[in-house]
């Protein structure tokens, strides 16, 4: 006696948001590369390099934010400390940087970095060994953070540590690792951090075709790890998550190990963010312990609140909008960033807990639900 | 700019003071004692004489001096003492003088306390002084200190013969013994008379009095005491053997009883720190108790609180402590409104969603920052101690407890057990009490739970502001001061727990006092991570903390 | 407990290897699926549970009824694994002690379990909520990867059909009405294939019909597996159950046929409020 149903599941690209998501993406980086490196400068249609390196730099926040929305927005885990990630893997590019400075340093030391030499140590510490090699470093800017985020997920999830306690706790460790890279014994450059840094793979990190290539690898990474968070929500695992989200307690009762989920996904979601600060030290040229300060952390929560929770695309745009407006407003008036950020948060969550994407996706569907109901009573 | 008017101001009523006494105490001289202080010289004008006088002159002048009883006196005795008072050739002022190392000078005009630049050594000249006029000087100012004066002046006095222990001294010291009523300064005097005792050559009386200096802790004995240790330049001691196993033994004790005050010390500093945690997270814990929501604006409630001293202060600059009294209502008032505002304004309608009410006082957290940057500017404010908050208890030499830190201990404690009270004894608290423990229910039993969370809120953020009075008188009052204390005090929430206010009262305690136990031995931020990583195993063992809410309402 | 504990533990003769044990299977050869004995939880001082003992037949539909307070929740809370409890002992089967397992342990040795509250995934469509609740490996990895053989789509059809819902299977479990969100939860329990249901009030805010369509559903089910229902209404215990077990203060006043119930002297001063 089947039925033969046949489930009309979501595949990857089947909703618009998506399409148009990634549509606008690639439109938008080729435009980008045709405007730096086809048309000629002094064109109204150039994109120079500073632009070039500052959309690189949005994309790379835009990663970050997709990661923060991943464990927020589809497993309720408001982390607070997302930017201690992005910041270990900003700081393992950096080291591979630092150490392809070689002897070009100020103090021209082959093997210790500038600040090593200025604090007068004798040798590279142990945890710098490997770093002069990019897959050894590029490991590392994955493994480093993903097994930070394993060990803290695996403590605070095992004792059933969640809501607004979890998120104090992730705000601790980011705080305790800002104390800590500021310290000069930690051998990461202290207050300073890591910069001047000279080439990547034997390509000079100032030079146009770096930059440019920076920000195409860039948009690739995001759309790649959309494209496989995407993938992730929409297949039985995705559904379990959700069910966490929503009654956790319940989904032990059906013999899912929730914590466990939760720990994967929150090591996933913490080697998107590392890999996006990986990808934004070459872009910005430094990486010094202020990616650790709390408040870093929670303006990426806001940017995915803005954009809206639980879509994915919702996070890269927030991330994109709020920050193009930082760059524009801290141009015009310094002084009232803070207010208008702050501000921001208020307004967020009280007027658009769905962000921008809910609010409009909705309206659409009450225009559909209006229409359809119109068509109903005129065939009544 | 206010300040400097408020010294002169104070400068002039102490002069003030000063004169009043004066006419008083020279109209007395002069009727009973028959003075030979004539009614209508000043101090100043009998001092000056001392300019360019002969030694005669000086020595009549100086007999003279000694009857008033002038703050400037023993500073003026000491000078000649130790050959520093010099007079000017040309304008016959008195100046204090020291000839540096690299022979430059330091010069201090002896009656106004400004130091006088560019003077060369060839215009200056000495107050002459010989021996006969040393010992008479040094006699009196002894005598001075000693014999008139307060308890402290004498403690003081005595403490400044340590380093000078002659016999003279010794006799002064022992003539006073035998009046002298204060058992602390019959101490003090039997202390200098060991010391003096430990430079004579009869090696029994110097064992007696290594035995009486057992467990002293006056930096001065432990110094004595180590130099009987001394060994010359084959590693043999230069003492008796006797003397030296008195003397280790006297020095071991000595070492213990500082390592223990040491630690008493420590604790205290811990307690301080301690009582201020337990204030920012009383009111924290109160928030997210009845509500559920972790206030993250608490830090700028406190920063409103500490603002609210120092305008308190800025308009009432010549009555430190009446505004400090004053800025405690007022900070509470304060931070209470702008918390109530932020209750009706933001968080009612966030109902249920503690995450984002996390994130929109945060946004407002941001905006209260700046607005205090922009009023304010962001530079640190100071706030001044009133009197009996500034200065120390001293229970020993090495051991005392400063009065503002006493005053916070005692007066967060006060808070506390207030705030216990106004929780179970008044109707508030009975209605807190029942919506933090089922909202629903109390809604019912017709509670105005809106009512509660809003005056909740209030409190907690009342609470938080009289933090803001006790933290602007141990540190600078700046538009960051909420931030560097709150996530310590998150942190007391989560390991006390919520359930229970006892729980900030020993996490708070508990996380100081660690704190500062900590600190010595790895450094301030290195303890700070320390303790991060503890709390975060901590609540493995124990998620809801140290004193968890129980029952089937706490699921 | 220490290292040392845990090896004289481990070495103690009276006991088999805890690694020995088949903790899959549930060994029913006495015919008793349940084994609850001198259970203990106590909050705050209050004794939710005191000394309770219980146990269940294999197949049987037991209900167990008592005021509130009686701790009818909580023994359910304690045999899967919610709350912890302070000292007896719970065995499903012979071999397999429920006490030191967690939630998700307890359901994957095939105890289902449905809330007083309807709780389902509402967030998710109906299929997904039943496809989340197939018996199936629920690891990481196979959940990531997993795709519906055609059994278990079979399955879900058949669930979809009993509970009434194959015409909503698509809409959102959120937007089903009081009744079809209670028929859901019990088709989750259905689609796990549970050996033993644990149902804590099924029929609250449902219709008369409903009712006594819940009542047929339970009564079919029990005989191949163990069902045991805490309920409220005496009028739907009465249509279903053989065997009833009266709960007060936290341990079994009475145990019984429905009639040997009513009859009772305790159960009526207790439980009716008569004297």
């Amino acid at each position: 006696m089947s039925m033969n149903m046949l489930l009309q599941r979501e595949s990857l690209l089947s909703d618009s948001g998506s399409r148009w998501f990634l549509s606008l993406l690639a439109i938008a980086t080729a435009a980008v590369f045709i405007g730096n490196v086809f048309i000629p400068e002094g064109s109204a249609l150039h994109v120079d390099t500073y632009t070039v390196t500052l959309f690189g730099k949005y994309l790379c926040l835009a990663l970050l934010a997709l990661s923060v929305d991943v464990i927020w927005g589809y497993c309720g885990i408001l982390s607070l400390g997302h930017g201690a990630f992005f910041a270990l893997g900003g700081y393992g590019m950096g080291m591979y940087l630092m150490r392809q400075i070689g002897d070009r340093g100020v103090y021209g030391n082959p093997l210790l970095p500038d600040f090593m030499v200025f604090l007068d140590w004798q040798e590279l510490p142990w945890f710098w060994h490997g770093f002069d090699q990019f897959w050894f470093a590029m490991i590392m800017v994955a493994l480093i953070p993903g097994l930070l985020a394993f060990v803290f997920g695996w403590l605070a999830f095992r004792s059933r540590v969640t809501g607004v306690y979890l998120s104090i706790m992730t705000q601790a460790l980011t705080y305790a690792l800002l104390l800590s890279f500021f310290r000069n014994e930690m051998g990461f450059g202290g207050n300073n951090g890591l910069t001047d840094f000279k080439d990547i793979l034997g390509f000079d990190l100032q030079a146009d075709n770096t930059r440019i290539s920076l920000f195409v690898i860039s948009a690739a990474v995001l759309a790649f790890a959309y494209l496989l968070s995407r993938s992730i929500f929409l297949s039985k695992f995705g559904r379990v998550i959700i069910s966490i989200r929503d009654a956790e307690a319940r989904t032990r009762f059906l013999g899912y190990k929730t914590e466990n989920y939760k720990v994967w996904l929150f090591v996933y979601s913490a080697i998107l963010a590392a890999i996006a600060g990986a990808l934004y030290v070459p872009q910005v040229g430094i990486i010094n312990p202020g990616e650790f300060a709390p408040l870093n952390s929670i303006e990426v929560v806001v940017w995915v609140a803005v954009g809206g929770r639980g879509t994915l695309y919702g996070a890269i745009l927030g991330a994109i909008l709020v920050n193009f407006a930082k760059t524009r407003f801290t141009g015009i008036f310094p002084e009232a960033w803070l207010f208008a950020l702050g501000g921001l948060f208020v307004f967020v969550t009280i007027f658009l807990p769905k962000g921008v994407v809910g609010f409009f996706s909705e309206r659409k569907n009450k225009k559909q639900n209006n229409k359809a109901e119109n068509v109903a009573e005129a065939n009544s | 700019m206010i300040d400097v008017m408020h010294q002169e101001n104070n400068k002039k009523i102490i002069s003030f003071l000063l004169s009043l006494f004066f006419v008083f105490s020279i109209l007395f001289f002069t009727s009973a004692a028959q003075s030979q202080q004539p009614d209508d010289v000043s101090f100043n004008e009998v001092a000056s004489q001392l300019a360019g006088a002969k030694l005669k002159q000086v020595a009549a002048v100086v007999d003279q001096l000694t009857q008033f009883d002038d703050e400037q006196l023993l500073p003026l005795l000491k000078a000649m003492l130790e050959g520093k008072l010099y007079y000017e050739k040309k304008s016959k002022r008195l100046v204090f003088a020291e000839i540096l190392e690299d022979k430059t000078i330091n010069v201090d005009g002896v009656f106004d306390e400004n130091s006088i630049e560019n003077v060369k050594k060839n215009t200056l000249r000495k107050v002459k002084t010989n021996n006969r006029l040393r010992s008479s000087i040094r006699r009196s100012v002894a005598q001075i200190t000693l014999f008139s004066g307060g308890i402290a002046v004498r403690k003081k006095a005595i403490k400044s013969m340590f380093d000078d222990l002659s016999k003279e001294n010794v006799t002064l010291l022992n003539k006073l013994k035998e009046t002298e009523k204060n058992k602390k300064v019959i101490n003090l005097i039997n202390t200098a008379i060991a010391i003096a005792d430990l430079k004579s050559s009869d090696v029994s009386l110097r064992v007696q009095a290594l035995k009486k200096l057992e467990g002293n802790l006056e930096p001065v004995v432990r110094n004595e005491v180590t130099k009987l240790l001394e060994k010359d330049s084959d590693g043999n001691y230069k003492e008796d053997a006797l003397v030296v196993s008195t003397a280790s033994k006297v020095l071991q004790s000595i070492e213990e009883n500082v390592k223990f005050y040491g630690y008493l010390e420590t604790l205290f500093f811990g307690l301080s720190l301690g009582s201020v945690l337990l204030l920012i997270a009383a009111g924290l814990a109160i928030t997210f108790g009845v509500m559920g929501v972790i206030n993250m604006a608490h830090g700028e409630m406190i920063m409103l609180g500490a603002y609210t001293t120092y305008v308190i202060q800025l308009l009432l600059p010549n009555n430190l402590a009446l505004s400090i009294l004053l800025a405690i209502p007022a900070a509470f008032i304060v931070s209470a409104s702008v918390g109530i505002l932020i209750e009706r304004g933001v968080i009612q309608f966030l109902k249920g969603r503690p995450l984002e009410t996390l994130l929109a006082t945060f946004g407002i957290s941001l905006i209260l920052q700046q607005c205090v940057r922009s009023i304010f500017s962001p530079l640190n404010r100071q706030v001044a101690s009133p009197e009996f908050m500034s200065g120390a208890l001293e229970i020993n030499p090495i051991f005392s407890i400063t009065y503002n830190r006493l005053y916070i201990l005692i007066f967060a404690l006060v808070v506390f057990f207030l705030l216990q009270l106004i929780l179970r004894k008044t109707s508030l608290g009975l209605n807190v009490r029942a919506v933090s423990q089922n909202r629903d229910m109390a809604k019912c039993m017709g509670i105005r739970t809106e009512w509660v969370d809003a005056m909740t809120f209030g409190l907690g953020s009342g609470i938080a502001g009289l933090a803001g009075v006790a933290l602007s008188q141990i540190t600078n009052v700046g538009p960051n001061l909420g931030q560097a204390y709150i996530i310590d005090s998150f942190m007391v929430v989560v390991f006390g727990g919520v359930g229970n206010l006892w729980g900030m009262l020993v996490g708070g305690f508990s996380l100081g006092v660690l704190n500062k136990f900590l600190e010595p031995q790895t450094g301030a931020v290195l303890a700070n991570i320390i303790i991060l990583v503890g709390i975060i195993l901590f609540i493995q063992k124990r998620p809801r903390g140290l004193f968890p809410q129980k029952g089937r309402a706490a699921e | 407990m220490s290292a040392l504990d845990s090896l004289r533990e481990t070495w103690r003769r009276d006991q088999v290897w805890p690694a020995l044990i088949d903790d899959k299977k549930v060994n029913v050869d006495k015919d008793i699926i349940l084994y609850i004995e001198d259970l203990s939880v106590s909050f705050d001082g209050f004794k939710a549970l005191n000394n309770l003992n219980l146990y269940v037949n294999d197949g049987e539909l037991r209900c167990v009824i008592g005021a509130n307070g009686a701790g009818k929740t909580t023994f359910m809370d304690v045999i899967t694994g919610k709350t912890p409890c302070d000292s007896g002992s719970a065995y499903f089967g012979q071999t397999i002690n429920l006490l030191d397992k967690t939630e998700s342990e307890v359901a994957e040795l095939g105890i289902g379990r449905k809330f007083q509250k309807p709780t389902i995934f509402e967030a998710l469509d109906v299929y997904s909520n039943l496809e989340l609740a197939l018996k199936a490996n629920k690891s990481i990895i196979t959940t990531l990867f997993s795709t519906l053989s055609g059994e278990q789509k079979t399955r879900i059809e058949e669930v979809l059909t009993i509970i009434g819902l194959k015409d909503q299977y698509q809409l959102l479990a959120g937007s089903l009405s009081h009744g079809q969100k209670q028929w859901l939860e019990i088709g989750m329990l259905l689609v796990a294939d549970p050996r033993l249901l644990l149902v804590d009030e099924p029929v609250a805010g449902m219709t008369a019909q409903e009712t006594e369509h819940t009542a047929e559903l339970l009564t079919s089910l029990a005989g191949e597996r163990t069902v045991v229902v805490v309920e409220h209404d005496m009028e739907f215990v009465r249509s279903i159950a053989k065997h009833v077990t009266v709960l007060d203060q936290g341990s079994v006043l009475a145990e019984g046929s429905m009639d040997e119930i009513q009859n009772n002297s305790d159960v009526r001063r207790v439980y009716l409020g008569e004297e």
